[in-house]
């Protein structure tokens, strides 16, 4: 473990400010990651020697036996094998190669048949073009892009199963400081775990294409303390906010709404928005981001995304709307109380 | 045996009689080689589907055994193998005997084959869109069948320059690597009759 | 010899007499002969290489900085399936298999290949194919917005190819035109093979083979059993797309991980099909710059068929983040670490071969040995993935870009280029100018490496592939800037490259029949060859034929 810090810190140092990301498969930040980081280093380590030498070995090679003019023209000695030479770098190759296997083994193991601690938490991802689906299912929550996780502490961990199937196209998620990636499947149940050690917001996006949009299916994880988690989690549960009146826009807002093909794709819960094939807003303030992860969300970028989503990512599912400016105000009022 | 030289062998002091073998036959071995490849990967999506299909009929409810066609297309590899050693022999008359009989034994195998379709979609509205079970079963015996009209379209054709007097004893191995073909054909017969109608059943 | 001279001397007057332009196009249009059919091959390929090339710089474009407009998101999308396709099947492809056309019946003594109408049809197949997939560009919205090229990455995987994600016929154009491309490719598979075996020249046992041709051998016998499959799969799925058929259709029960199994099964021994004629290139020129027999040509074929066989049993390592579980994982980390034995079995006899002899820095030369230090890292990479769960980290991100890339340009393209300016002078009488060489040389070793070393750290940090573009401040903006810079580079070369080949043509140095001093079969006919290769059909009595004829004392059939 030791030396698998020291490694980390080295290549932090050695990086200085270009390696700096906060996607790096080397800063990991779960257990997963570092599972994973540690034999990564040691794979890095074993071919790095290997190439030293046979660089090495090659770059001597050429100098030492190229040819000088000056000598006579007469062609050097004709070798053609050896039996022992052969086994020799046969047989090495091969023990290298089973040491390699066996760590490798080791730690798909640890990864992919840990046992499931009682603490952990059940998400259901679901991947659609281009946006991911959240639920909670012993929690009653759902969400859309943001996914809130809380932190676990290694003396008793709480993490996350995410049990993750598409809707469409395969997707994959990668949020590379918490763990490898793994592939959203239609037809088909992945499961993978986190455990973020430290609060943050942790980055990654869509891994497999997934159409024209691929590009812009960001991921955001938010690991939170058990007491940020809880609280986030009653928040979402509480029903939308029924009476808002106090604030004409936002009801004008709603009716525009509910009356128009918003409700066909998208869920308010409480209303008679119940479609499923966009992102659920019943909490859609409550997010940082819209559109997936590229757009802050904003009262101005959330009007402009309603008005034309093509103009903000070209290619996205989502039509334009085709509203007036004043319903547009209006809705984004209304949706803008929706935390 | 693959005896036939494509060059003269000529006895150098120290070096055996140089005797490769006849290139048509590598070039069919090629072919089959190739085509079973693509057979194999229709029957492995045949096998990793059965059962699995959502809705629709299954293999247990409407596949019956093709005996009919299964002996027919069996036999006609015998009748094929008839005409190559009658060739072989300068037997023509026999040689032609036996690519009439393969092509009537193909023949009826196809017209079996057509039978069993015509019941499939008329009687149980199976076709190749109804449930995975259609889609596998359509392709793999469809892909199957297409090689046989192919076979027999090769065979049709040497029967007519067999009436015609053109086929010499010189050609036997022309028809031999014709005939390897449809050996090939015979024993995909044998694997989609073992895997869909026994195994799937 | 008197026979060789008069026959040199007709040749040439036939040479001298002009024809009538349409003469000319007919008889290249209507040939069977083996040396033009693989000239017409490589010459297709290198113009889709450098359209493929452009389409590359276009993407680099777009990626130079952050949230770039320079194309749309359909525009990009489109552009990487091509560029992917086009390199794959209608540069590699073509290109290796133009030089096995050429190369093979010259180097075993043969006048031509086996059946060379089925040559001649696979070759203009093949063709038919790569200009379907280029109509494309004409259908949908037109050129510009380009076209109705297929836009679902060049493995097309289930079910983003399925009628309902992708309606329209972008997909069906890059069904067809490999299916097309696929028939073209086994018929000359079946034609190398076939060669092989039933014609070489009397006293050329297959130990005795140069070992270009055992790696075409082997490589002809995978495409057999590798091709097929994607034969198959794509007739899957034009079924799924017109028929209603629902082999990928997830919403009946069909499985998207299927079409990924049997593409994998085509699409890795596929690299393999690229990678071992180019083993084969090298194989034949580092013995004659280093002036020493290949070290351990026994183990060189064994480790050649090894690799054929091993490398049709590791096709999941694509598929690690699939769920395949830990002992499907398990599994195939085994079998991808077990193929890099015979590889590096390869490396060390090329080692070994160079190790006490005279090496010659030719351009030929320098391309090799470019080859092997690229290879050594491409190899190493390739190690690194086949780490399972290293792989969950690196695969689907630019490390993957950078390391099949090393392979494909660092060790193909380099060996290719090396085998271009070794044998031009066979097949055109001329010699390649060495100084333009060197300059091809250095800007596309600069430019490979500045594009291609530097890629792979994007993919440390986060970035996945086939995106059109990327959020700043992931730390990906400086790297993706310098691999761009090192495309305009590898631009520069390859223009250099190719002004190379078309005014040495006519302005080279002449090159007689073995400017080498080589010694397998190809160096014993004039240059270029006339139609028939050999007036007399050679026999030989050990490995290197002319190295006999020109060390009587020494001959290799003694240490045979």
């Amino acid at each position: 473990m030791a030396l698998l810090a020291a490694a980390n810190t080295l290549s932090r140092i050695a990086s200085g400010g270009f390696l700096l990301s906060p996607t790096s498969i080397f800063d990991p930040a779960a257990t997963p990651a570092r599972s994973v980081f540690g034999l990564s280093m040691l794979v890095l380590s074993v071919t790095l020697v290997i190439f030293l030498i046979v660089a090495g070995l090659l770059l001597y090679v050429l100098i030492r036996y190229r040819h000088k003019p000056a000598e006579s023209e007469r062609e050097p000695a004709q070798i053609y094998g050896s039996n022992q030479i052969e086994l020799s770098w046969t047989v090495i190759p091969i023990l290298i190669v089973v040491m390699l296997f066996l760590s490798t083994t080791r730690v798909i193991l640890d990864t992919e048949a840990a046992p499931r601690p009682s603490g952990a938490l059940d998400v259901t991802v679901i991947g659609h073009q281009f946006w991911w689906e959240f639920r909670y299912p012993k929690l009653g929550v759902v969400t859309a892009n943001e996914l809130h996780v809380p932190v676990s502490d290694p003396a008793r961990p709480t993490p996350t199963y995410l049990a993750m199937s598409s809707a469409d196209t395969d997707h994959s998620f990668w949020v590379p400081r918490l763990a490898g990636k793994m592939d959203l499947i239609p037809n088909r149940l992945n499961t993978m775990w986190i455990d973020p050690q430290s609060p943050g917001l942790y980055l990654g996006q869509c891994a497999q294409y997934c159409g024209t949009q691929h590009a812009k299916m960001l991921l955001r994880v938010y690991a939170q303390s058990p007491e940020d988690f809880a609280a986030w989690i009653k928040q979402q549960q509480k029903p939308v906010a029924q009476d808002l009146s106090g604030n004409p826009s936002a009801v004008e807002g709603q009716t525009v709404f509910m009356h128009s093909a918003c409700i066909n794709c998208h869920t308010v819960a409480g209303t008679v928005a119940t479609g499923r094939f966009g992102p659920d807003l019943t909490h859609l303030a409550s997010r940082d981001t819209i559109a997936s992860g590229p757009v802050q969300n904003t009262p101005e970028n959330l009007r402009q995304w309603i008005a034309d989503p093509n103009s903000m990512k070209p290619g996205v599912l989502m039509p334009s709307m085709h509203l007036n400016d004043h319903d547009l105000d209006m809705i984004t009022a209304y949706l803008t109380t929706l935390h | 045996m693959m005896q036939t030289a494509s060059t003269i062998p000529i006895a150098a002091p120290r070096e055996p009689a140089w005797v490769l073998p006849y290139r048509g036959i590598v070039g069919m071995v090629c072919l089959i080689l190739a085509e079973s490849a693509i057979f194999l990967i229709f029957v492995v999506a045949y096998i990793y589907y059965i059962g699995k299909s959502l809705s629709g009929p299954t293999p247990a409810q409407v596949l019956e055994l093709p005996i009919l066609g299964t002996v027919c297309l069996l036999s006609s590899s015998f009748t094929v193998h008839f005409a190559v050693s009658a060739l072989r022999k300068g037997n023509v008359r026999g040689c032609t005997v036996g690519v009439a009989g393969t092509v009537l034994l193909g023949a009826i195998f196809l017209m079996t084959t057509a039978r069993e379709w015509y019941h499939l979609i008329h009687d149980f509205g199976l076709t190749i869109r109804t449930n995975l079970f259609g889609t596998t079963f359509y392709s793999l015996v469809g892909l199957h069948a297409t090689h046989v009209a192919v076979g027999l379209i090769m065979l049709t054709i040497t029967l007519a320059l067999l009436l015609s007097g053109r086929v010499k004893e010189a050609h036997a191995e022309r028809l031999e690597v014709l005939s390897l073909y449809w050996h090939f054909v015979d024993g995909v017969w044998v694997v989609v009759f073992l895997v869909v109608y026994v195994l799937g059943r | 010899m008197a026979n060789g001279t008069v026959l040199e001397a007709i040749d040439q007057t036939l040479e001298l007499k002009r024809r009538p332009p349409l003469d000319v196009v007919y008889e290249w249009v209507s040939t069977v002969d083996h040396k033009k059919i693989g000239l017409m091959y490589i010459v297709y390929a290198l113009i889709f290489l450098v359209i493929a090339g452009f389409e590359a710089v276009l993407m680099r474009i777009q990626l130079a900085v952050p949230n770039n407009h320079f194309v749309s998101p359909q525009v990009f999308n489109r552009l990487f399936t091509m560029h992917g396709t086009t390199m794959v099947f209608f540069v590699g492809m073509p290109i290796l298999f133009g030089f096995g056309n050429y190369l093979v019946p010259l180097m075993i003594g043969a006048r031509d290949m086996a059946f060379p109408r089925l040559n001649a049809f696979s070759f203009w197949i093949s063709a038919f194919g790569g200009l379907l997939l280029y109509f494309s560009y004409l259908g949908g919205d037109g050129l510009y917005g380009a076209g109705s090229a297929p836009d679902v990455g060049w493995f097309a995987y289930a079910p983003l190819t399925a009628k309902v994600f992708s309606p329209g016929h972008s997909t069906d154009y890059w069904t067809l035109s490999i299916l097309l491309t696929g028939i073209g490719t086994t018929g000359t598979a079946l034609n190398i093979v076939t060669t092989t075996i039933c014609m070489r020249c009397k006293g050329m046992k297959l130990s005795r083979m140069p070992l270009f041709v055992w790696l075409m051998l082997v490589t002809s016998g995978l495409v057999f059993v590798a091709v097929s499959p994607l034969t198959a799969a794509q007739i899957m799925l034009t079924l799924d797309r017109y028929l209603g058929a629902h082999f990928f259709d997830t919403q009946a029960g069909g499985s998207a991980v299927l079409w990924m199994h049997f593409f994998w099964i085509f699409g890795h021994p596929e690299v393999y099909i690229l990678v071992l004629p180019a083993f084969g290139f090298v194989n034949e020129i580092i013995p004659v710059f280093s002036r020493k027999a290949i070290f351990g040509y026994p183990a060189m074929v064994a480790a050649s068929v090894g690799i054929g066989f091993i490398s049709l049993s590791v096709w999941a390592h694509h598929m690690f983040t699939v769920g395949l579980g830990p002992a499907g994982n398990t599994f195939f980390v085994f079998a991808t670490m077990v193929i890099s034995v015979p590889t590096g079995i390869k490396i060390f006899n090329w080692l070994a071969t160079l190790w006490g002899g005279k090496i010659i820095f030719k351009v030929p030369m320098m391309f090799c040995i470019a080859f092997l230090f690229q290879f050594l890292v491409a190899g190493l990479t390739g190690i690194m993935l086949s780490s399972a769960p290293f792989n969950w980290q690196l695969s689907a991100s630019y490390f993957v870009v950078a390391h099949f890339h090393y392979v494909l340009v660092g060790a193909i393209l380099t060996a290719l280029f090396g085998a271009f300016y070794y044998w031009y002078p066979k097949v055109t009488g001329r010699m390649m100018s060495e100084t333009l060489g060197k300059w091809h040389f250095w800007l596309f070793i600069i430019g490979f490496h500045l594009t291609f070393d530097f890629m792979h750290v994007p993919g440390l940090l986060g970035m996945p592939r086939r995106i059109y573009t990327y959020e700043a401040g992931r730390g990906w903006e400086w790297w993706n800037l310098i691999v761009g810079i090192g495309a305009l580079f590898q631009t520069a070369g390859t223009l250099i490259f190719v002004y190379n080949l078309v005014r040495s043509y006519h302005r080279g140095e002449i090159a007689g029949h073995d400017p080498w001093d080589a010694w397998t079969l190809e160096w014993a006919t004039p240059s270029p060859p006339p139609a028939y290769n050999f007036a007399v059909e050679p026999t030989v009595s050990s490995r290197r034929p002319l190295w006999d004829l020109k060390h009587p004392e020494d001959q290799d059939e003694n240490y045979e």
